[in-house]
């Protein structure tokens, strides 16, 4: 479903270049539960978002459902994104003006979906994932957990192949965190392929395959033997 | 997305941030509206001289005496003074077949009193001609008699206002009065017409050419009036006068004739352009409003940074990112012409209340291109933001808040 071969991305900051990433080869199966560890400044936000799109490698090369992506135009990509990527932030990124159902929504508006169709997915969204009576609401009326499950159905009412979690737990506590955990765990068990950055041990061990990564490159790979 | 979506999204982007919306509204429709009044007002201004024209009368020449200096003469250069107009002249026109009547006039001013009361007037001589010529009509009596106009007769036909001023409520006509050293006896009253072309008939004292001529101690004219048969005969009429006058003037072609037509033209062409430059100037603050919100979207587009690093996230395209920016443009300046279009149609409309005699209304072509104007500078000075929106790296939009 995702390879990466040989993948590198060199950030320069003056007139010295940061490698965040160096060599990463890395192949995962549609509906793996994947979870990437690491120290802070070890590549995990970069590695995310080259897989989501967002950013393109400095060499190797990203094939996603087996086509390059590498190479595409920032329209094509975009179009990729849209259809098969969901993303979760540690921050929500919710836009504020909007009610938490008209959040949901945005994918399915960018992508034309006609509006009938969208208001019956949005209020199935809504439904599932234990945000009745909130849908009016706008973000700064609802709560961390909330605002996250929200989140999470924007990130999923696309329906996509592959959603990337960039510590989704890291601005909620505990319990909220759990509620969270809780809800992309069902997606990744309905055969989504979740990618999932934490700095929580407790959290990441929970996942059935474990990447731990350390000055850009990846230093363990595990698979629980489940 | 389709185009209604679009629309929406950017309405409640610009409903999100009232302040901001409010101002840009207002700029753009404080050009419009200025568009709109100023021109209105130019265009009152040209409709209000065509009207004075028009009540002049019909097929209407003016002869004055000398050359109009634009042609240039050597002769006027080395100190050569026109001849005088004189009465016979102005007679002598009527052999041209092209001209119907003419009006040969005098004019001065002199102290006209009764026993009572006594005012300063302008005093106009002329013939009964001149009746139909100005097309001005009686309140009371009769105008100047018509036959010899070589005659000095003692008679004359007062303005509206002079009639009120001399005698009050006491009947006029039939009366003597003193005009200057003379005795004239009133004929008639014009009825109140008000301004005509400089001189208000009102204030006017009207007496034979002949008698005039007298008064004021003089042969020579202040002008000729000439009516032609029908417009077609109005460049004939042009042309005959000025054959007749230069024979009689030994060969010298020292007079002037100008058309109402070639002075309508020329007020019109002045009043024109005069409408055009104001609604140029207007124009230019429509385009500072552009710029207003240009930067002010430049502003907006930083703001939201994280907001279009998001949208890109969940799969914008960057030709979408930009079309939402234009969708804002639009609405704004949409939202913007439309209350300046308001705003100047009430504008025009309490002007017209407070000066009556502007016809003020906006030409449609102001009004159009007030509208065109504003719509293209608003989505014209909203490329730079929507490209730079389109081009945020969302990775750092998101990440810095
Ligand atoms: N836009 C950038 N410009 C320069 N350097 C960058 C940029 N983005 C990331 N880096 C660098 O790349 C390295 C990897 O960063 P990255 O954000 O992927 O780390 P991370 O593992 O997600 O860390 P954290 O756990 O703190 O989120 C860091 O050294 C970082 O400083
Ligand atoms: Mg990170």
């Amino acid at each position: 479903m995702i390879r990466l071969d040989g993948i590198q991305r060199v950030f320069q900051v003056g007139d010295q270049a940061v490698h965040a990433l160096r060599d990463i080869d890395l192949s995962i199966g549609a509906g793996e539960y994947l979870s990437i560890m690491g120290p802070s400044g070890s590549g995990k936000s970069t590695l995310l978002n080259l897989i989501g799109l967002l950013d393109r490698p400095s060499a190797g090369i990203y094939r996603l459902d087996g086509g390059d992506v590498t190479g595409l135009s920032d329209e094509e990509q975009a179009r990729v994104r849209r259809d098969k990527i969901g993303f979760v932030f540690q921050f929500f990124h919710l836009i504020p003006r909007l009610s938490a159902a008209a959040n949901i929504e945005l994918p399915l508006l960018l992508a034309g979906v006609p509006a009938e169709q969208r208001k019956t997915r949005v209020a199935q969204l809504i439904r599932d994932f234990g945000l009745a009576g909130r849908e009016t609401h706008r973000p700064d009326q609802l709560s961390g957990g909330q605002r996250q499950r929200v989140a999470i159905a924007r990130a999923t009412v696309m329906e996509p192949a592959v959603i990337l979690a960039d510590e989704p737990t890291g601005n909620l506590d505990r319990a909220t965190g759990q509620e969270v955990m809780n809800i992309l765990e069902g997606l990744a068990a309905s055969g989504v392929t979740l990618l999932l950055v934490t700095h929580d041990p407790e959290i990441g061990n929970r996942a059935s395959r474990k990447l731990r990564m350390v000055d850009g490159r990846i230093v363990a790979d595990e698979r629980a033997s489940s | 997305m389709n185009t209604a979506d679009v629309l929406r999204f950017a309405s409640f982007s610009l409903a999100g941030a009232r302040t901001r919306t409010l101002l840009m509204v207002a700029a753009m429709a404080i050009g419009v509206a200025s568009v709109v009044v100023l021109t209105s007002l130019g265009e009152g201004a040209r409709r209000y001289v065509a009207g004075q024209f028009s009540s002049l009368g019909t097929h209407l020449l003016i002869v004055f005496p000398g050359r109009s200096e634009t042609t240039g003469n050597p002769g006027m250069l080395l100190g050569e003074t026109p001849r005088d107009l004189t009465l016979d002249d102005a007679l002598t026109l009527t052999r041209s077949r092209a001209i119907r009547r003419i009006a040969p006039l005098t004019v001065g001013a002199a102290l006209v009193s009764t026993h009572k009361r006594s005012r300063e007037t302008p005093v106009l001589g002329s013939t009964a001609e001149m009746l139909e010529i100005r097309k001005m009509s009686m309140g009371q009596g009769q105008f100047l008699p018509g036959g010899d106009p070589r005659q000095a007769l003692p008679v004359c036909v007062l303005g509206d206002k002079v009639r009120r001023e001399l005698f009050g409520n006491q009947p006029a006509v039939g009366e003597w009065l003193r005009i200057g050293d003379r005795r004239f006896r009133v004929i008639g009253v014009l009825a109140a017409q008000g301004q005509s072309m400089g001189f208000d008939t009102d204030e006017l004292v009207i007496v034979p050419v002949a008698s005039a001529q007298m008064l004021f101690n003089t042969s020579s004219l202040f002008r000729i009036l000439i009516e032609a048969r029908g417009r077609e005969s109005i460049e004939h009429a042009k042309q005959d006068a000025l054959d007749i006058l230069a024979q009689r003037h030994d060969g010298e072609k020292d007079v002037t004739v100008v058309t109402q037509d070639a002075i309508l033209a020329t007020f019109d062409r002045i009043l024109r352009a005069l409408t055009l430059a104001v609604a140029g100037i207007a124009a230019i603050s429509l385009s500072v409003a552009g710029i207003l919100i240009m930067n002010v979207m430049l502003i907006a587009v930083s703001q939201r940074r994280q907001e279009i690093g998001l949208l890109k996230a969940i799969g914008a395209a960057p030709a979408q990112i930009r079309m939402l920016f234009f969708a804002e443009a639009a609405v704004l300046s949409f939202a913007g012409a439309l209350a300046g279009l308001v705003l100047g149609f009430s504008g025009s409309f309490v002007i017209g209340r407070i000066y009556p005699v502007l016809p003020s209304v906006p030409p449609w072509w102001a009004v159009a291109a007030a509208f065109g104007t504003a719509l293209v500078t608003g989505i014209l000075f909203s490329v730079a933001p929507a490209r730079r929106a389109s081009r945020l790296d969302p990775i750092e939009s998101l990440a810095r808040h």
